[in-house]
């Protein structure tokens, strides 16, 4: 196999594909919107952004498009923006779900053990008043009822370029370079 | 022979007297028996059938007939249909004989019956909570009786939860979560573990409970289809078709064969996206990145496909009671024949990468074994169980549109991690050729791709065998054709027990493999 591609790179020269062989859309706008993000986060962010992401409840769609936000098309790691495990990494917590009953005390835990200063953004529908599950015997109805929320990114998922849209309009409107 | 007679036969063999069968549908038989008969049929069908409980749930019928009914679900693959069981239980001593102690597959539901409707499955030792953590939720607040006010102010917590205790020299215990280090839904795993090996992994899950089943509960049919888009978002359709089934049953709706195969190609696009979201997965738990990013963005290309041909990348807004909403033409048959294309190429590629790396498959063979009996006293369902030696698919087992439409179910025996795999590869292979057969099926099909029917009263059971295994709707619909009661089984509510067998005596730092192999949901199991 090792042999294979090793073989495959010296004939042709590239192991990979470009994306439109591959039936992949890549859009200028990625590299656009991601140029801008980069100078954001550069200015106010010191570099870089790190992203804890908590889910209280949520499908998992949305999930499912902030971990595409970093595969190979969209590869948002470029541009300066990372998901760590540890919410002592984060500067910010990125919420998805409706936050069910059982995943409150989670949720503050994790808020709670975040270094200063440090925000939460809600993303998904259903983060920002239940969405589909409003009212619910279970739900509390979105993040805000819970933490402070400082931007919200809307969608049922939102999609990444959506996701990295939203991102970079916050980064502008953010007021002053992180101390 | 046809069921009744089937079943009739299986009945008279143990002299068990029904004061009823109720054949309503070709695949649906319900049989009414006495509370002193109810577990003794059930342990005869579980026998006869050779068929796990595959769904078991109450319903509230006080105001009505002051009584609750209970149901237990199973699957007669000799006559391709679904026998319920079914009790009344009076209201003022809600309890019933545990079937639990003769059938493993019960338990989880009985804890469920329990903490949702107060009835006791007496004799059953373990009624700890599944959702409804005792911390937040007060005793005594059964959510899905139709008397249910919920709690204004939280009362003191309850009992914290009692994990199971393994005691012995150089144990020691491990907890996980709820909130995991990735991003991934939340979940608590605790393990004990001597050395490396994994001697005792307990789940405790519930943390995405949204109350689902109750918030469908009064709704009418169009509404509810937008909450079973968002059961479990990487099953949008699956799940909306397995309501949309039990809707046009109970509105005698004949659905257009257009729309039958359209509901297989998008269908079998979810089953392919997925599928190639967990080949990478696994490779990425073993720190294989190379064969993990391609997977990620074939994944990608199939999420576009979907934008493409439906406007939604998963697939939502798609289905609706009496068919489908979004038509697919000559182009766009164009466009996903091409695209298929590629993707096949490239699942072929990525199959390659894996299978023949050797340190790969090192880490994957005989990793994470689930025996098959011990799949089968689970009773799980879909990839896992086919990895194990159970042949079960409900495109194959039951009848439908899946009969005029050739492919073979994927079997696997060693239960392994890479069995799991072979089984993915092995789907998604079938998932191209049955999307282009149903593609070249709709080029002679008349245009119609959704038919109306009359509101209705009444109850069915919707099934479809999405991606992860069987997703399992029971419904009745009231007068104004608005859901009374609508009991929802994910795959992934034995799935996850399962996990907890594969695992022992595997390394800790295996169990992600392990995890991902199965690739379970949480917001499917908590609903
Ligand atoms: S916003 Fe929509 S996609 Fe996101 S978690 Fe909620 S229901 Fe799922």
């Amino acid at each position: 196999m090792n042999f294979r591609i090793f073989k495959s790179s010296i004939e042709k020269g590239r192991v990979t594909l470009k994306l439109d062989e591959a039936g992949i859309v890549a859009l200028p706008e990625i590299e656009n919107i991601g140029r801008d993000l980069k100078r954001a986060i550069h200015a106010k962010f010191g570099r870089s952004f790190h992203i804890r992401e908590v889910d209280t409840g949520s499908c998992g769609a949305c999930e499912s498009e902030i971990i595409a936000c970093s595969n190979p098309l969209y590869d948002i790691q470029r541009f300066g923006i990372d998901f760590v495990a540890s919410p002592r990494h984060a500067d910010a917590l990125l919420v998805t779900g409706p936050v069910s009953k059982n995943m409150i005390l989670a949720l503050k835990k994790t808020y709670e053990a975040m270094p200063e200063p440090k925000f939460v953004i809600a993303l998904g529908d259903c983060a920002k008043d239940g969405g589909a599950f409003k009212g619910s015997y279970y739900t509390r109805d979105g993040v805000e009822n819970i933490l402070p929320v400082i931007l919200h990114i809307p969608g049922c998922p939102p999609d990444p370029l959506t996701i990295m849209r939203s991102l970079l309009s916050f980064m502008h409107d953010f007021p002053c370079r992180r101390a | 022979m046809n069921t009744q007679d089937y079943i009739k036969n299986i009945l008279d063999s143990a002299n068990i007297k029904t004061s009823g069968f109720d054949m309503l549908r070709r695949d649906e038989l319900y049989l009414t028996v006495s509370a002193a008969d109810f577990a003794g049929t059930c342990s005869l069908m579980h026998k006869k059938l050779d068929s796990p409980v595959m769904t078991f749930f109450a319903e509230d019928l006080r105001e009505a007939s002051g009584v609750f009914a209970l149901y237990c679900g199973f699957l007669s693959l000799q006559t391709r249909s679904w026998i319920f069981v079914r009790q009344n239980i009076a209201q003022d001593d809600p309890a019933f004989d545990s079937l639990a102690k003769n059938i493993y597959s019960a338990s989880l539901f009985e804890r469920e019956i329990k903490e949702m409707f107060g009835i006791m499955p007496s004799g059953n030792p373990d009624l700890r909570r599944l959702k409804l953590h005792d911390e937040v939720w007060p005793e005594g607040y059964y959510p899905l009786r139709k008397d249910f006010i919920a709690p204004r102010d939280l009362p003191a917590p309850g009992p914290a939860y009692r994990f199971k205790r393994v005691e012995g020299e150089g144990i020691f215990e491990i907890p996980v979560g709820p909130v995991h280090a990735g991003i991934i839904g939340p979940g608590h795993f605790r393990f004990s573990s001597a050395g490396e090996p994994i001697v005792n992994l307990e789940l405790r899950l519930g943390w995405t409970h949204r109350g689902i089943e109750k918030l469908l509960e009064g709704m009418d049919t169009s509404e509810a289809v937008k909450i079973f888009e968002r059961v479990s978002g990487d099953t949008a359709f699956g799940y909306s078709l397995a309501f949309c089934r039990s809707a046009e049953k109970i509105f005698g709706i004949d659905v257009p064969v257009r729309a039958q195969l359209l509901r297989v190609i998008y269908l079998e696009l979810e089953r392919l996206y997925n599928h190639a979201n967990d080949m990478g997965g696994i490779a990425l738990d073993v720190g294989f990145s190379f064969p993990a990013q391609f997977a990620s963005l074939i994944k990608e290309s199939i999420l576009q496909l979907n934008q493409k041909i439906s406007a939604s990348r998963y697939l939502k807004g798609i289905n609706a009671v009496g068919g489908i909403l979004q038509d697919i033409d000559k182009n766009k048959a164009v466009i996903i024949r091409e695209a298929l294309g590629k993707i096949e190429k490239d699942i072929c590629s990525l199959e390659d990468m894996l299978l023949t790396s050797v340190s790969f498959m090192d880490r994957v063979d005989a990793t994470g074994i689930l025996r098959a009996n011990t799949a089968r006293d689970l009773g799980i369902t879909g990839v896992a169980a086919r990895a194990s030696g159970i042949a079960l698919d409900l495109r194959k087992a039951l009848p439908g549109i899946y009969d005029t439409l050739s492919f073979a179910a994927a079997k696997e025996h060693a239960g392994d991690v890479a069995s799991r795999l072979r089984v993915r590869i092995a789907e998604s292979k079938e998932s191209f050729s049955l999307i282009s057969q149903s593609l070249e099926k709709l080029s002679s099909c008349s245009p119609e791709i959704k038919a109306t029917g009359q509101v209705k009263e009444g109850i069915a059971f919707g099934y479809v065998e999405a991606w992860r295994g069987a997703v399992l709707v029971w419904m009745r619909l009231d007068r104004d054709g608005k859901i009374a009661r609508c009991k929802i089984v994910d795959p992934s509510f034995h799935n996850w027990d399962a996990l907890s067998f594969a695992v022992l005596g595997n390394i800790i730092p295996d169990f992600p493999l392990c995890n991902k192999s199965f690739d379970l949901s949480y917001a499917g199991n908590d609903l």
